[in-house]
């Protein structure tokens, strides 16, 4: 019950100074991972941030050991992200000299540029230990974050790159949204695809070495990808998905935080990311447009409207059906008798599917109808495509040709 | 038993189709989302024909051939070969998928690729051996391609990449060969190279079925034809199925007067 | 000097190539699928698999452990695969909301959990301990061939070793279903091969490689091996037989460079203390990779890259 109302301290901000900056902070970061993650979804680079995030960690064990050469601490936060910025971006530029030089794909590009960031990071951190001035660096918290320990001047740092990184990505959402909505488009319309993509490249490299203090650079690819893959399933329209993208990560990122900080043994970092794939599995069970419920029930009923149809064109033809769901469905639907035979609807159907199917052959010979006749697929009823006089027009040339013949 | 009678009997199976037709396609429903790319199509194939599958870009040709080998899964209806499903006739199906559809970057040389049509006759857990490789060389003569066994698949122009797709599905040694697409983009030579080798194959009583773009030369390459615009619009002998009054059904507007004009020009 | 060198170095450089190799056969593979991150991927969730085995076993045994993680990468996989399906989300993205919820909750629950008094903690799952596996009964060369030594060698050498020989095993017996689901699936489906399974089989194999791996290498080299030989291979040769020795070899090479700079390196250039074995083994394999990207003879695409459908 304690840690609960701390956490309900935390989340109106009444939890102290520091705790409440962390937590802004965090949220802020958020939002502006969840815009930045949803603009790299949709140009399906989702596991670049990967790269980056793993490339920053010898940018860090280099900014130490160079500040230490210099007399400094060595544990300046702001030279520390310094560093991984310069490091994460020469990573970012490699995993884009292999992809475009080499005949190896992005997939490995990433991966090795991230392994072996990684294992020369470590290699770093390794070395700072064993000087004498490393023993306390606690480097070892860029891995996974942490909040606990943070100073005031950190969290404000954090909470005011964070605010900045969230403005500029609502600066350059318009030119990011046409490229990622259709990137020819775009550049037909003068936005400069190459370098919206390089500033899209950019913020997701703020995000990260901003997060590296708050969740660490194992998980702050989450907070890029995650949030943006949950949005997803909530609208088909890029503005919005950005919007529903920085929500999911603001909240993440402040509940994460407030969380952690009311439950010592809750890392903020595993929290934030727990947060956010909560949300995301909500999204991708239960959306009702793209949410796997609606998907599974949408599907049936697909393939239920496609053996109905079927099966009546099969009564009407007189042809045997051999298909059980397709008998199934036509018994559901009452147009079969148990025993197999058309029910009075079921010959009234059969009847009905077999004109539409020789309106539409009609509709097809007509060069006039083109466009309207471009949307039969076998299931789109006529009465939507064409008008009552279209209709009864085909009507009576097929009234004329069964004169005709019989 | 008047046919509607046959419906009882809760689905099961009680009249096997008796026809052992190379190919017979039922009702096939194929879809992406929810959308039938193809919807409800029929299909059947004579033994020792050489079918077309014409009709406009996105229509569902290739995703027809999919369907019925399973390749993509389908929403309703069956397809036998020989009169059995698939699995039991698989050796005597040869499959030739669009050649953009593979990377040809992947390190193989092309007598590789053609030794994998031998892959049944081999089975599992045997590596390619001595014969098989003399038996891919025979394969890549009958197409023309024997002196480039040894390069690497990267190498190849396009018409080349598929007279070696065309080479591995003659080392399946087939009866029936269904054809994705084996003339788009290729060279004039290799068009008439892979043309005689279909020809030979038809000639040796198999059935070839492919789907084919170029209107001009339905013609004089195909004694079939099936017109495919999601529905099967047509099927059935080239002379009397490929006419003016089907394409307007199958390309509606796509097809503009004076290629009609061409067309029904061409034949006569 | 060599009594030293067996019995410090030895057993930790052959665990490092045995491990390196193991990864780095299954990755070529996943490598010309466009799977590559799959092995980063299996190893991120490595973690959560030892910790829930410790939380159930209460020990730090590797058996428990092992199962653990090969659960917790089978698990992965499992909701990887549902992700794609189901939300029609593309892979690379399926992956990352995977991995990285998994790793979290991995983390979550070693800090819940009371790991107080024995070895386990985020770094070692990083790391490894390559260092530590120390051939104890060692003498000298000549104790290689004494039984009695040789039955105190690390239980990881065994472990590596048969999982070698049983992913040898499997890439030779399904070679052919291999290659042709990998070049052409379509095809492969046409004559019978199950595609499916033979790709589980394989993400199966670079999981049991991993989880084999992790605990005496950790994770970055398993990533790095499962991306770096075969990626650097592929730009030396265009056949695939000779990539995979390719490799080989290079995955070897960079176990032993790697190890022998890390702990003689430092030394060499005048101080104390040997640096991370793990760490220096992945640098190694990206400088083998930067060469071959530098001067591969096959490092260029042959012709432009085919357009998709």
């Amino acid at each position: 019950m304690e840690g609960l109302s701390l956490f309900l301290q935390a989340l109106t901000l009444q939890a102290g100074y520091n705790a409440a900056v962390v937590a802004i902070g965090a949220g802020l970061l958020g939002l502006a991972a969840g815009g930045a993650g949803a603009f790299i979804f949709l140009r399906k680079r989702a596991l670049v941030s990967d790269a980056v995030s793993h490339a920053t960690l010898p940018g860090v064990g280099l900014a130490f050991l160079l500040m230490v050469a210099l007399g400094g601490d060595g544990r300046s936060l702001a030279g520390l992200i310094l560093g991984s910025a310069v490091s994460a971006g020469i990573g970012l530029v490699l995993v884009d000299w292999i992809t475009r030089k080499t005949r190896l794909g992005e997939d490995a590009a990433i991966g090795a540029i991230l392994s072996v960031f990684f294992g020369a990071g470590i290699v770093l951190l390794t070395v700072i230990q064993n000087t004498s001035g490393g023993r306390q660096a606690g480097l070892e918290s860029f891995l996974l974050g942490s909040t606990a320990g943070m100073l005031f001047d950190e969290a404000v740092m954090i909470a005011v790159a964070g605010g900045i990184t969230a403005a500029l990505v609502f600066a350059m959402r318009r030119p990011m949204t046409l490229v990622a909505f259709d990137p020819e488009f775009a550049a037909a319309n003068g936005v400069h695809v190459q370098r919206t993509d390089l500033a899209m490249m950019g913020l997701a490299l703020l995000v990260t070495v901003i997060g590296l203090k708050v969740v660490g650079l194992i998980l702050i690819i989450a907070l890029l990808i995650i949030p943006a893959v949950a949005a997803r399933f909530w609208t088909e329209r890029v503005g919005r998905m950005i919007w529903i993208a920085s929500l999911i990560g603001g909240l993440s990122g402040f509940c994460g935080a407030a969380l952690s900080s009311a439950f010592v043994a809750l890392p903020a970092g595993p929290m934030i990311v727990l947060l956010c794939f909560a949300l995301f599995t909500f999204s991708l069970l239960f959306s009702p447009g793209r949410g796997a419920f609606a998907a599974l029930i949408a599907r049936r009923r697909f393939q239920h409207r496609v053996h109905i149809r079927q099966g009546l064109l099969s009564m009407a033809r007189e042809e045997p059906i051999y298909d059980g769901l397709t008998l199934s469905v036509l018994r559901r639907g009452g147009y079969l008798n148990p025993d197999g035979t058309p029910t009075v609807n079921g010959r009234a159907a059969a009847a009905k599917a077999v004109l539409d199917e020789a309106r539409w052959k009609v509709a097809r010979s007509r060069r006039q109808l083109d466009r309207e006749t471009g949307a039969d697929d076998g299931l789109t009823r006529i009465e939507t495509v064409l008008t009552p006089d279209q209709i009864a027009d085909i009507d009576a040339q097929l009234a004329l040709k069964k004169g005709g013949v019989s | 038993m008047s046919p509607l009678e046959l419906i009882a009997d809760r689905g099961k199976v009680i009249a096997e189709a008796p026809s052992a037709e190379p190919m017979a396609v039922r009702g096939l429903t194929v879809s992406y989302g929810e959308k039938p790319a193809v919807f409800s199509v029929d299909m059947a194939v004579p033994e020792g024909s050489m079918s077309a599958i014409i009709g406009p870009n996105g229509a569902g040709k290739s995703t027809f051939l999919k369907g019925s080998l399973g390749i993509v899964p389908k929403v309703a209806g069956e397809a036998r070969f020989f009169g059995k499903p698939l699995d039991r006739v698989r050796g005597r199906v040869a499959y030739v998928p669009q050649r953009a559809s593979v990377d040809w970057d992947f390190p193989a040389r092309v007598i590789d690729v053609v030794m994998m049509g031998l892959y049944r006759q081999i089975g599992l857990f045997r590596p390619f051996g001595k014969s098989n490789r003399s038996q891919a060389i025979d394969c890549l003569e009958r197409v023309g391609m024997a002196e480039f066994a040894q390069r690497q698949i990267g190498q190849l122009s396009g018409g080349q990449q598929q007279r070696v797709f065309l080479a591995r599905a003659l080392a399946q040694n087939a009866d029936l060969y269904l054809l994705d697409e084996p003339f788009a983009g290729v060279d004039m030579a290799t068009e008439s190279a892979i043309v005689s080798v279909l020809k030979g194959l038809k000639s040796e009583g198999r059935t070839v079925v492919a789907v084919h773009h170029d209107l001009t030369t339905v013609r004089s390459y195909f004694d079939r034809v099936a017109l495919i615009n999601v529905r099967k619009l047509a099927e059935g002998p080239t002379d009397t199925t490929f006419t003016s009054e089907a394409l307007q059904e199958t390309y509606g507007g796509r097809l503009a007067d004076t290629q009609l004009a061409t067309l029904q020009q061409a034949n006569g | 000097m060599s009594a030293e060198f067996v019995q410090l170095s030895l057993t930790p450089m052959i665990v490092g190539v045995l491990a390196a190799i193991a990864c780095a056969l299954p990755g070529n593979f996943l490598l010309l699928r466009r799977q590559a991150l799959i092995g980063d991927a299996i190893s991120h969730v490595v973690l959560p698999g030892i910790v829930v085995a410790f939380l159930v076993t209460g020990t730090v045994t590797a058996w428990p452990m092992m199962i653990g993680a090969g659960l917790a990468a089978l698990v992965s996989v499992a909701m990887i695969e549902g992700i794609k399906r189901l939300g029609r989300i593309e892979p690379g993205a399926a992956m990352g909301v995977v991995f990285t919820t998994l790793f979290a909750a991995g983390v979550v629950l070693l800090e819940q959990s009371d790991t107080s008094g024995v070895h386990l903690d985020v770094e070692h799952a990083l790391y490894g301990n390559l260092e530590s596996l120390i051939w104890f009964d060692a003498e000298g060369w000549a104790s290689l061939l004494d039984p009695v030594a040789l039955a105190g060698l690390p239980p990881q050498i065994l472990r590596l070793a048969v999982i070698l020989v049983l992913t040898l095993a499997l890439l030779g017996l399904f070679w052919k279903e291999l290659a042709i689901s990998t070049f052409d699936p379509g095809f492969a489906q046409a004559v019978g091969i199950p595609v499916r399974a033979i790709g589980f089989g394989l993400v199966m194999a670079a999981a049991i490689a991993a989880v084999a791996s992790f605990d005496a290498v950790g994770s970055i080299i398993v990533i790095a091996m499962f991306v770096c030989p075969p990626a650097a291979a592929r730009l030396m040769t265009n056949s695939l037989g000779h990539q995979i020795g390719w490799s080989v070899f290079f995955a070897a090479s960079a176990a032993i460079v790697g190890y022998i700079a890390a702990g003689y390196g430092p030394i060499w250039l005048g101080g104390v203390h040997a640096v991370s074995a793990a760490g220096m083994i992945a640098t190694v394999s990206g400088l083998i990779l930067a060469l071959c990207a530098l001067f591969g003879p096959a490092r260029n695409r042959l012709s432009a890259p085919s357009e998709g459908q």
